[in-house]
């Protein structure tokens, strides 16, 4: 029998019973459908947290107060009571170590925010000019925080485009917001700068920031000389594991700690917090896509129950069949061919509304979402092998049947 | 021609039960048998055997020289799509297919062209007397009698040795009855096709030149039909 005579019967099969068929499609297209949704949920969480990693900086090592106790997890990580980074340990990093291009220590904390009848809380960060280029922010229009700022404990405020909207309304020009005041913790700040959008979402974002001189941090805000981070910048991407060697070193020997598993800090460089991150973001992945692959297996036993249902009906149909000729192989290929087309349409559609799906996730949701070529392919292959695989017992079941019982069938 | 030697079939479903005991006989091409027999009698059974659905127990079964007895599946599928056009009782036609479709569905197993398969089927159509403004319908449009014309079309179709109608006219009134068993009188007259009709009827029996009766599984009588009948043309178009 010639393929383009199977498909014609497939055709025929299908339309003969087009809402069973379409009930049954429909299985495989929710399956389908939503395995494509929940991974480029997945991956779209991926990439804006690698971005937002990314945007940091480059060649980053970030030194924080408090034991680690494996990647991502801080033991006595509080700030009220690890306050072990101080200043000093900041400006001996910068002194004592070789291979370090940039120092940026910074004290951070949330604060509501008041100007002019709105508010709005966020991160307000305490830093030297040094943190501009560590942490790879651009000031679109006024200035960064300068060392006469940190010197002088000046009451100025460099912020990012997302307060800048929350706190202004949007679409309002940089210059006319230069020079407004806001209220950070009830105290008057000026600000003198606006920082460039880097993108990215969520608490982690860069955009939704407060920049402010250290030591108004320090003294007027916070009312500590401690530090939450010190970001360091190694010259090359080759010399961040010697840097970082040097700079464990350095502080074990500054607190007096000989035992360098009982250290008060941790060291985390770039490549730690993608991989810690991206660990994170798979588990995500898989989760999210096993419990679509749940309603697949549900679209797949859907196909089978209809297949064998066909069988049954058809007996006397594949008894025909099988006296005027049709060999075993014939008829268990026909049916075989119907799962798989069933499912390929399935799989098709299931596409679409996947994609469809993932579009309108990202347009009514902060989440943004990536449908990726590898997950279609996945789909298709997926459903193609549902197709055999629960579409081979019916059809060998068609194909097994005797023709003398089958055209005797009632 | 078809030659049947020392043919049983014994199931063995926890008792064996023979049901063809030591059966032989000879039908040359050409000749228009009926076998005749009360249910129970074995006819079913040996209808299977001529028709390559089924292997004999014991006994060698010839269909134009060849050894049918031992084949596996796959050679009696590819025996009944060359030489062997079944007809059924409840004429066992694809209901959503057109007439044509139907007609042609053995030449798709038997990898024909579709264009010279709707050719052949429109022939074979021709010669089961079926009339052509019919040939586009859905076959579950078509009354009892055409339905039974479809199918023995569909039996004409790949130019078989041997046409097997099982009890024709089973599920037709006695007037369509006629029409289709004229139908085989013509095709054996005009166009020398071996036929073996199954039946309980001696009605439907007395339509073919040879009669082979057979009761409990062996052959009773096997002798020329004397008084064969004739359907008039008359009361048929």
């Amino acid at each position: 029998m010639k393929f383009t005579d199977t498909l014609q019967e497939t055709y025929s099969a299908l339309l003969s019973n087009k809402v069973r068929s379409g009930l049954t499609v429909l299985g495989i297209v929710i399956g389908i459908g939503s395995v494509i949704a929940m991974i480029s949920i997945g991956q779209g969480a991926q990439n804006s947290i690698e971005s937002n990693i990314q945007a940091l900086g480059s060649n980053l090592i970030i030194v924080m107060p408090g034991a680690q106790r494996g990647v991502g997890i801080q033991v006595s990580s509080g700030r009220g009571s690890a306050t072990t980074l101080t200043n000093e340990d900041a400006t001996a990093i910068e002194q004592g170590v070789g291979g370090v291009q940039a120092v940026a220590p910074d004290l951070s904390s949330r604060y509501q925010i008041t100007a002019k009848g709105t508010n709005t809380n966020t991160s307000v960060d305490g830093v030297t000019p040094s943190y501009s280029q560590v942490r790879n922010i651009t000031v679109e229009t006024g200035d960064f925080i300068s060392d006469q700022n940190v010197k002088s404990v000046s009451r100025v405020a460099v912020i990012g485009p997302t307060v800048r909207d929350d706190l202004f309304g949007e679409g309002i020009d940089n210059d006319s917001v230069i020079g407004q005041t806001i209220k950070i913790n009830k105290i008057l700040f000026t600000i003198i700068g606006v920082t460039k959008a880097k993108g990215g979402s969520g608490p982690s974002s860069q955009d939704d920031m407060i920049f402010v001189p250290l030591s108004s941090a320090q003294k007027l805000l916070v009312g500590s000389e401690r530090l939450s981070t010190i970001s360091i910048q190694a010259i090359d991407q080759g010399s961040m594991a010697d840097v970082q060697t040097q700079v464990t070193d350095l502080l074990l020997q500054r607190h007096n700690i000989s035992d360098p598993t009982k250290a008060d800090f941790s060291i985390m460089n770039q490549s730690d917090i993608v991989s810690s991150a991206s660990s994170i973001t798979d588990t995500l992945k898989i989760l999210l896509g096993s419990i679509a692959g749940i309603s697949l297996i549900v679209g797949g036993i859907g196909i089978m129950n209809m297949m064998l249902t066909t069988v049954t009906e058809r007996t006397r149909e594949i008894g025909l069949r099988k006296a005027i000729g049709a060999k075993n192989k014939d008829i268990s290929t026909q049916f075989l061919t119907e799962a798989i087309v069933l499912t390929f349409v399935g799989g098709f559609l299931g596409v679409l509304f996947g994609w469809l799906a993932s579009l309108l996730i990202t347009k009514f949701s902060s989440i943004a979402t990536q449908v990726s070529s590898s997950s279609i392919l996945l789909a298709f292959g997926v459903s193609a092998l549902i197709g055999i695989v629960f579409g081979y017992y019916p059809a060998r079941r068609a194909a097994g049947l005797n023709p003398i019982e089958a055209l005797r069938y009632e | 021609m078809i030659e049947c030697k020392n043919i049983s079939k014994t199931y063995s479903d926890g008792e064996v039960t023979p049901v063809l005991k030591n059966i032989s006989f000879k039908i040359d091409d050409g000749e228009f048998v009926a076998i005749m027999g009360p249910s129970g009698s074995g006819k079913s059974t040996l209808m299977h055997i001529l028709g390559a659905l089924d292997t004999p127990t014991s006994g060698k079964y010839f269909l134009d020289g060849i050894d049918v007895s031992t084949m596996s599946d796959d050679q009696l599928a590819d025996v009944r799509k060359n030489k062997i056009g079944f007809v059924f009782q409840s004429f066992n036609l694809l209901s959503r297919a057109t007439v044509l479709r139907n007609v042609a569905l053995p030449l798709v197993y038997a990898g024909i062209e579709p264009l010279e398969r709707e050719e052949r089927a429109k022939k074979a159509l021709v010669q089961a007397g079926l009339d052509e403004s019919r040939f586009y319908h859905l076959s579950n449009q078509l009354s009892g009698g055409q339905m039974q014309r479809v199918a023995i079309a569909r039996a004409l179709v790949n130019n078989p040795s041997l046409i097997l109608a099982d009890e024709p006219t089973g599920n037709l009134d006695t007037k369509t009855g006629d029409i289709v068993l004229h139908t085989f009188q013509t095709l054996n007259q005009e166009q020398k096709k071996t036929i073996i009709l199954i039946t309980h009827e001696l009605y439907v029996a007395e339509h073919a030149n040879r009669i082979i009766h057979i009761r409990d599984g062996v052959i009773i009588e096997d002798k020329k039909n004397d008084n064969k009948r004739f359907v008039h043309h008359t009361h048929i178009y």
